[in-house]
């Protein structure tokens, strides 16, 4: 969450409309997670637990790009050069996994396939651990993360503008794939019948390997965000993101897109109003923040265990 | 040459056999009937056809090229297109998805649009109905969307298995014009039905599968007056 530093007086609506900004931030991020675990999620009905080491990676690929470019490129170009540069490694990555791992356990159960999935998410983790002794890398922007607008006592900072822009530009182009072309349209039948599809001349594997390379691209743009928000890069950030992701596609209504993004906007937007609720009841609000995403992942999984887009059958016979 | 000659084909489920040795063939512009009862190995035979399931022993030659073992995808591109059993419509598609992606392999746009101006010149009901969801379409505006789907990828052989299935008996003659009209258009169709007087009605030659194996093959006209095929399937 953003710290707040230093401000004294803040009226309620002021408040109400700082934690809506940073909820929107913190749920574009949680969206673009979401939206690869539900795409995959859609398609082969595996709850790919690598999904959030895939955004580690992307966030590692991003820091270590700028690295070496910013000296020539600095600024948000380089930066967005950086983030483009992890996307494409975060696809080859991840149409690997689907390659190696997942392929040769399509038509095992279900179940095999998860533990396979929670196999790569622990052998990604731990290959980034060693790679990095387990210390956090340090990301520097160059860019003041403090500079921005202020509209009275309300902040909104150049860099949660990039990234808002970012994610809606992504997330805008990612509907308009799906909607309109004919992969989109592929990738959406598939989730439906895979036979029918093959009937039609789709080839399916190479439709669920675009799925994957998609997905994890989308990963890695929330990866190098998360360099420039946080600053910092460490190989246990897939952890709790992957989580977030997951509940967030569970609000959302797994397998379904537009309820990814939704529900990871609702999750950023809740988490943010109730760590304010707790701050203000004088106890440490980011210490419950947690506490209310998977609260909400029970009481979801509970009462709506579709998700709120999830799926309602139209069904004629 | 026939269009789609099958030799000895094999299958199994798990260890045990589905088809032993089926073979039989369909000539260019004929309308050939499989006939049989539940579980005699039809559909799997259809499915063995079109790439869905592998299959152990026999060969399948489709205009002379033999495609036995292909991938799914790549046997529709040869232009064998199978209907599959209960339709398969994609429910949460509009028609126009559903259509569009019965012809995923063609790049040209233009030509897409002409094949379904087409479908729907051939449906006009699917041309009314372009905008709504596959899932909400009666049970033979269905059947039709599905045959349409087929007809995208422009077939010359369709593996059509049970299309009078589910269908109201009013409208089971109308998936019959639909039939002989494709016929007339030059397609030429393998047709797997339960309803063995429709089929036979429709067919040139025909054959009959019990128990994974053909036991009985003919002129359809000779098979509608055959004692042990009106017994069985004809139900007289």
């Amino acid at each position: 969450m953003l710290a707040l530093g230093g401000v004294c007086v803040f009226s309620f609506s002021e408040v109400v409309l700082q934690q809506l900004i940073n909820g929107l931030i913190l749920g574009s991020f949680y969206a673009l997670v979401a939206l690869g675990y539900s795409m995959v999620y859609g398609i082969i009905k595996l709850l790919n637990f690598a999904h959030g080491d895939i955004y580690m990676i992307g966030a590692f690929a991003c820091l270590s790009v700028f690295g070496v470019i910013s000296k020539e490129i600095p600024g948000l170009a380089g930066i967005g050069l950086s983030i483009a540069a992890a996307m494409v490694l975060a696809g080859i990555i991840g149409y690997l996994v689907q390659r190696v791992a997942y392929r040769p356990m399509l038509e095992a159960p279900r179940l095999s396939l998860l533990i396979t999935a929670i196999g790569v998410s622990l052998v990604i983790y731990n290959t980034v651990m060693l790679m990095t002794n387990g210390q956090p890398l340090f990301f520097f922007s160059g860019i003041d993360n403090s500079a921005g607008f202020s509209f009275g006592n309300i902040r909104i900072t150049y860099v949660q503008i990039f990234m808002l822009a970012l994610s809606a530009t992504t997330m805008l182009a990612l509907s308009f794939f799906i909607s309109r072309t004919m992969m989109g349209k592929a990738m959406r039948a598939i989730a439906l019948d895979q036979d029918a599809c093959r009937l039609m001349g789709i080839n399916v594997n190479k439709i669920i390997g675009s799925t994957f390379i998609i997905g994890s691209m989308l990963a890695a743009i929330a990866g190098g965000m998360a360099c420039v928000y946080y600053g910092n890069v460490q190989y246990n950030m897939g952890y709790t993101i992957g989580i977030k992701a997951f509940t967030s596609a569970v609000i959302g209504g797994i397998g379904s897109m537009p309820g990814a993004m939704l529900g990871g906007l609702l999750l950023g937007l809740l988490e943010a109003i109730g760590t304010q609720v707790m701050t203000s009841m004088g106890m440490s609000g980011s210490a419950w923040k947690d506490v209310f995403a998977f609260g909400i992942l029970i009481v979801m999984l509970i009462l709506r265990p579709n998700g709120l887009m999830g799926k309602t059958d139209v069904e004629r016979m | 040459m026939p269009l789609l000659e099958v030799q000895s084909l094999e299958t199994f489920y798990g260890k045990v056999a589905a088809l032993r040795s089926v073979s039989f063939s369909v000539g260019e512009g004929q309308i050939v009937t499989l006939l049989g009862s539940n579980g005699a190995g039809k559909s799997t035979t259809l499915r063995a056809i079109s790439g869905l399931i592998p299959t152990v022993a026999g060969k399948v030659t489709f205009c002379g090229e033999d495609i036995t073992n292909l991938p799914a995808h790549s046997i529709v591109e040869r232009g064998l297109v199978h209907l599959p059993e209960g339709r398969r419509i994609f429910k949460a598609l509009s028609v126009i998805e559903n259509l569009e992606l019965g012809s995923y392999m063609l790049k040209d746009n233009k030509e897409r649009q002409k094949r379904m101006d087409s479908v729907f010149e051939r449906f006009p009901i699917l041309g009314t109905r372009r905008k709504q969801l596959g899932g909400t379409l009666s049970g033979g505006e269905q059947q039709m969307l599905a045959i349409g789907r087929g007809l995208m990828s422009s077939p010359k052989l369709l593996l059509m298995d049970e299309p009078s299935m589910g269908i109201a008996p009013l409208i089971v003659k109308d998936i019959t014009n639909i039939i002989k009209s494709l016929h007339s258009d030059g397609t030429t169709i393998l047709l797997v039905e339960q309803n063995a007087k429709m089929a036979l009605g429709l067919a040139n030659y025909g054959y009959v599968l019990d128990n994974g194996s053909i036991v009985l093959e003919g002129d359809a006209k000779d098979l509608r007056k055959d004692e042990k095929v009106v017994k069985a399937y004809l139900g007289i």
